[in-house]
């Protein structure tokens, strides 16, 4: 076990290590407060903040999408369905299986259900396929936290006279609101590093673009499309662009850590 | 008995599943006064108490005939609006449960969901209640902090003072000392008698001296059947029924 566990942490550390060694020596402020300026890809000025925009607007609206047709899901699976619910069974199944597909069928999907709405590659696209692929993932989370609630809580908000709804929104969701956030931080975190998904359905441009329904660049693109070039300045830049999703997803589990600790205050163990 | 009572139960049956519970159950609960339901462990007291707040409909499988009357009505006609039946009852459960949100937040809890939405409203609602379950010299210069940051004991009290500020007439409570330590319990115990006046109060307990000391009526329950019910006095030093005499002895447990 003891083996095991510092093989897992060797190898973490080397990536880590990769990372911060390739990457860092092309880090530039210039790197995280420009967009790509022309001949950027065979060594020229500029940077990926369009990538980085690109990426942040894209895994925030998925995430936004998936939490507000996940919460209720989870909630349901928990409160309206009972505990033996063959239903819930069957779908919890089915999202374990969904959580499993790799995620350029998502993409593939995504991508198909732009054909059918007549929508070309671009943020809104992008959204549409993060969030189908987010969205089992964030569920199942959100799911096992509600499902620890216990039944006495729900009764005694019943007791007083509340019904579901109150009792669902008012009790329920704020005991379980730290798993929440980390559910969807959660999800957040695998939407923004997915290069998959996104290979067919958000584009990729050189400007910042804030339009739905324009292309918008993304971080694992443009990390692909940087490594793909034959010169070593530019795939250092890779590197560091690696670096930069790395740190923004540090950030968002520790801001996660935070504010799960001040949500969970008031939980009831 | 043909006087009207707060609650009173026709030829009630439970079943879980294909389990009876409950058999052919029928009595009339005593208003103002403490009445206790005693019995050994799994004898159906809980499921009782259960059916008179229609918690019982939370639970799979349950199937449940006869009628219980709240203030005359069937609560288990679907046409019933639970949400009003359950208002008119406090409850407290083995363990306190408090609900996440701060000691002022619980107690506002019932009455904010009722309509009462002012501020100075629920600070007058929030203190009388308070003060009635005797918790509110220790929770009042700390009223917004979590309510799970109480003992056990203060947080039974909370639920007591969560549970009368819907104003409801009755006040239904499962072994609520069980999970509480000697001095907690006769908090509670006090709180009891001071409202038995003005409250109907049905309590689940397995401690025979708790009911003794509290109880002006008796309900012996055992094996899902109702054996015997009376005022206290007549059930622990006249009981009818062999059975009952055997568990008031402690031969049966
Ligand atoms: N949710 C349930 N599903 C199936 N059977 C149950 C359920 N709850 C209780 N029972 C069964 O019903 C019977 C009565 O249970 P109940 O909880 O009413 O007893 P009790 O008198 O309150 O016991 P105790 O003193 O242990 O609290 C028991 O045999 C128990 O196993
Ligand atoms: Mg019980």
């Amino acid at each position: 076990m003891l083996l095991s566990t510092a093989i897992v942490m060797f190898s973490l550390l080397l990536i880590l290590g990769t990372i911060v060694v390739k990457g860092l020596p092309a880090l530039s402020l210039d790197m995280i407060t420009k967009a790509p300026e022309s001949g950027y890809y065979l060594g020229g000025g500029g940077g990926i903040l369009n990538a980085i925009v690109g990426s942040l607007l894209l895994a925030a609206g998925a995430s936004v999408v998936s939490m507000i047709f996940g919460i209720p899901v989870a909630l349901y699976l928990n409160i309206y369905l009972t505990r033996k619910s063959k239903l819930a069974e069957v779908i919890r199944v089915a999202l374990d299986v969904m959580c499993g597909v790799p995620s350029i069928v998502y993409g593939a999907f995504g991508f198909a259900i732009m054909l059918y709405l007549g929508v070309r590659a671009s943020l809104l696209g992008g959204i549409i396929a993060v969030s189908l692929l987010i969205m089992p993932v964030m569920i199942r989370a959100i799911d096992e936290v509600v499902r620890l609630v216990p039944h006495e809580l729900i009764e005694a908000s019943y007791s007083v006279g509340a019904n579901r709804f109150e009792t669902v929104f008012k009790v329920v969701v704020r005991q379980t609101l730290p798993g929440i956030i980390s559910a969807v931080l959660l999800g957040f975190g695998r939407g923004i590093g997915d290069a998959a998904s996104v290979l067919f359905t958000t584009g990729f441009t050189d400007r910042i673009s804030f339009s739905l329904l324009e292309p918008v660049a993304t971080l694992p693109l443009a990390i692909f499309f940087q490594l793909g070039t034959p010169l070593p300045e530019v795939q250092q830049r890779a590197y560091a662009s690696a670096f930069i999703l790395t740190v923004i997803i540090l950030v968002l589990s520790l801001s996660a850590r935070f504010l799960v600790s001040r949500y969970g205050r008031h939980m009831v163990k | 008995m043909k006087n009207r009572t707060h609650i009173s139960v026709e030829n009630l049956n439970v079943y879980y599943g294909d389990n009876q519970v409950l058999k052919n159950v029928t009595i009339a609960i005593p208003d103002k006064t403490i009445t206790a339901i005693i019995g050994p462990s799994g004898c159906g007291k809980t499921t009782l108490l259960r059916c008179f707040n229609r918690l019982i409909d939370t639970v799979d499988g349950i199937k449940v005939t006869g009628k219980v009357l709240v203030d005359g009505d069937d609560i288990f006609d679907p046409q019933q609006d639970v949400t009003a039946i359950r208002k008119k009852m406090g409850l407290l459960s083995q363990r306190p449960f408090p609900l996440p949100m701060s000691i002022y937040e619980n107690v506002a809890y019932g009455p904010r969901i009722h309509g009462t939405r002012k501020k100075n409203e629920l600070d007058v609602i929030v203190e009388k209640y308070l003060k009635m379950a005797n918790i509110w010299d220790e929770v009042k210069d700390r009223l917004h902090e979590p309510a799970s940051s109480l003992s056990i004991g203060q947080q039974q009290r909370l639920c007591l003072a969560r549970g009368l500020a819907v104003e409801p007439e009755i006040i239904l409570a499962d072994e609520p000392t069980s999970a509480l330590d000697p001095v907690s319990s006769r908090n509670i115990e006090e709180r009891f008698m001071e409202l038995k006046n003005r409250y109907t109060i049905v309590m689940v307990t397995h401690i025979l001296r708790q009911a003794k000391r509290l109880a002006d009526y008796v309900v012996f329950v055992y094996l899902g059947e109702l054996i015997e019910h009376g005022p206290s006095k007549e059930i622990f030093e006249n009981p009818k029924e062999q059975i009952t005499k055997e568990y008031i002895k402690g031969i049966i447990s």
